[in-house]
């Protein structure tokens, strides 16, 4: 059994981890290009959402290299995501691809539900040592997803253009190359060092809330690294979905996560009660929490066609209005284009920096 | 004693254009060139004929560029200021109307809608998806129809009664219109329903959520066309105004900006007209993200590279700046 999965961000470094740690034979999928793209596009349904195409081809060139297995999450609830997993089977079946698929869909109650899901996966390991691997995945996770989240609010003051940058291709190469507690503590604290000793600039930046459709936000290669886009602009970027928010709060029974979940959903109520698939209500709550906390603006991203999220959008424009915050939306395909992007950012920030200069009398002068 | 004049220069997926402006604001010249998919050399051409339409003696104290060829514009000329497009139309019009409180603007390929309060963008958006209420879309239709597209607002506003065209998709209104003009509707009656499908379109996707409130201005090369600012007041109910130099708001936009530079301009000189512009694509093979980086000479000297993410060229680097 070669097993692959789809590319989303960091999760696929602590699910690489996983796999190799459990002693299989892993193929991870080859970089999102612009060609794993087209060959997802071509044999996607025209109006799927943009994620399912980067999974076809993703699943293709991790074929290509040798996969006969693709570990997939499914899904419950409104969102279509839920059938994705299927449909990707029988396309894969369809294109005469020996590949089996593999499909974990989200326990309703515990962790232990996976370990029926995950049975073949075991790979004769026991519950133990199972158990002691996930839980190293979901520390890696953690730390990667720390180092993301500490470069996004430090991008905006580092002293020398790309420092930032710099670190996380560091992370990336060290931290999220380890495969043992020891390793994953000493690169984390190396990591942790070059973050203390970065230079920054003394100033207070901008704050912009992110919010959207989980894979749009973390993935950097679909989302044309829009966070890193405004953090060069000197803004500081918070975002709301991280992996291990997500793996903490429906796999594991941490207690915290499941306040702060209350929490978000207790801030959407005044304009969203419902669940209305995938991430649409986070992206409602976290706009309120966001906006409670004085952010200086709001930025949504999703794929063309995600329904949880037009309900979403369909609806900031109250909160918009009522907490006098500005808040773009910003609708993402296959497009490599970057010069759409580029101007909406730009001229989101300029308007921030404006509302700002008003505000405080004083006027922005350029990083 | 040398006047000083600004220039400003945007370079959008249909037109390139170039304004030029007095230390006062006032406008010296306009020009509105087609891009033709090639930047480069409308960039060069408008550069060699506004120098035709400023003073002998003028010298060029700033240069702004916009649009979406902005960044190969400021390689060119060596501008000053580099500024996204909202930005640079919002400028242009608060200072030629001012009060305004609602800018629309159809472009070739893009439409935006501003909205401004006591002289300030508080919110904006562009469209996303489809190029149904864009400018190029018209110049399809026109062209289809066999109508220069400058007489496509007059003979809309000739309508008695006009169809109704689906607006939402370029190929459903595209059939649709075939559809009428097979059964007989006269040409002025489709062209002013193509006008208010496009109006619709462009309320309903761009500027959909927003309060729309007066002074309204109207402006991007397709409010040349009256039949399609009439269908505007027609859906708001309110007059909307299209400013004199409403094609080239942008470019004018740019030299404002430019305007608020303190140092010495860094612009090239009007030499570049002439100069061998090679912009080379590579696609680098440093990592697996395969950049596409553009590569920028000018007669034969390295001065700019764009498009790698990781920063290895210098990120956004425009020498002129640096």
């Amino acid at each position: 059994m070669r097993v692959t999965f789809p590319h989303m961000g960091t999760c696929s470094i602590a699910l690489q981890a996983l796999l190799e740690n459990l002693g299989l034979d892993v193929v991870p999928p080859p970089p999102i290009t612009g060609k794993t793209l087209a060959i997802g596009a071509q044999y996607s349904p025209e109006c799927v959402c943009l994620p399912f195409k980067v999974n076809i081809g993703n699943y293709i060139e991790a074929a290509e290299n040798g996969a006969d297995t693709v570990i997939m999450a499914g899904g419950i609830g409104p969102c279509r995501f839920g059938y994705y997993a299927e449909l990707q089977r029988e396309i894969l079946q369809d294109l005469g691809l020996n590949v089996n698929m593999l499909v974990l869909e989200p326990p309703l109650g515990m962790i232990t539900e996976i370990w029926h899901k995950l049975s073949p996966l075991a790979n004769g390991n026991s519950f133990a040592k199972v158990a002691e691997i996930f839980y190293f995945a979901w520390r890696l996770g953690k730390s990667l997803d720390h180092v993301e989240q500490t470069l996004n609010r430090l991008r905006a003051v580092e002293m020398l253009p790309g420092a930032c940058d710099r670190i996380w291709n560091d992370t990336l190469r060290t931290v999220g190359k380890t495969r043992t507690f020891r390793e994953l503590r000493e690169s984390a604290q190396h990591i942790d060092w070059m973050i203390k000793t970065l230079p920054i600039r003394q100033q207070k930046p901008l704050k912009v809330g992110v919010v959207g459709e989980i894979y749009m936000l973390l993935e950097p290669k679909v989302n044309l690294e829009f966070e890193k886009r405004l953090g060069r602009m000197g803004i500081e970027v918070h975002r709301s979905l991280y992996l291990s928010d997500w793996v903490c709060e429906h796999l594991l029974p941490e207690p915290r996560a499941k306040l702060h979940a209350r929490k978000v959903k207790r801030a959407a109520a005044p304009y969203l009660r419902g669940h209305v698939g995938g991430h649409g209500l986070e992206t409602i709550g976290h706009s309120v929490l966001y906006a409670n906390e004085g952010i200086d603006g709001i930025i949504q991203v999703l794929p063309l066609t995600c329904m949880p999220e037009i309900v979403a959008q369909s609806i900031l424009p109250r909160i918009s209005k009522d907490f006098s915050l500005p808040i773009m939306t910003l609708i993402l395909d296959e497009h490599s284009g970057e010069a759409g992007l580029q101007t909406r950012l730009e001229a989101f920030v300029d308007m921030l920096h404006t509302r700002q200069a008003i505000a405080t009398g004083v006027e922005h002068r350029a990083k | 004693m040398q006047s000083k004049v600004y220039l400003g220069i945007d370079v959008g997926s249909v037109s390139t254009n170039v304004v030029a402006s007095n230390a006062s604001g006032e406008v010296l010249g306009t020009l509105y060139l087609k891009t033709q998919g090639q930047p480069i050399l409308a960039i060069q051409q408008g550069i060699k004929e506004i120098s035709a339409l400023i003073p002998q003696d003028a010298e060029i104290v700033g240069v702004g560029t916009t649009g979406s060829g902005r960044m190969l514009a400021a390689a060119i000329v060596g501008a000053d200021v580099v500024k996204n497009e909202i930005t640079a139309h919002a400028t242009a019009t608060l200072r030629c109307v001012p009060g305004t409180r609602t800018i629309l603007e159809i472009g070739g390929q893009d439409s935006k809608i501003i909205i401004l309060n006591h002289g300030v963008v508080t919110d904006f958006a562009m469209n996303t998806v489809c190029a149904a209420g864009t400018g190029s879309f018209l110049d399809r239709q026109a062209s289809r129809l066999g109508i220069p597209i400058e007489e496509l607002g007059q003979l809309a506003l000739n309508a008695k009664t006009p169809t109704r065209i689906a607006g939402r998709c370029a190929v459903f209104a595209e059939s649709d219109m075939v559809h009428k003009q097979q059964v007989g509707h006269s040409t002025s009656d489709i062209v002013a329903g193509l006008c208010e499908a496009l109006v619709r379109n462009y309320l309903n996707n761009v500027a959909k959520g927003k309060g729309i409130v007066s002074p309204v201005v109207f402006q991007g090369g397709v409010a040349a066309n009256v039949g399609i600012r009439r269908a505007f007041e027609e859906a708001l109910g309110l007059p909307v105004h299209v400013p004199e130099h409403y094609s080239v708001m942008g470019a004018l936009g740019a030299c404002y900006l430019a305007e608020q530079i303190k140092t010495v301009s860094t612009f090239r000189g009007f030499d570049v007209a002439d100069a061998d512009c090679q912009a080379t694509g590579v696609s680098c093979t440093g990592c697996g993200n395969n950049c596409e980086v553009v590569q920028f000479s000018l007669n034969g000297e390295i001065v700019a590279f764009w498009g790698d993410r990781c920063g290895k060229y210098g990120h956004n680097r425009v020498v002129a700046s640096n």
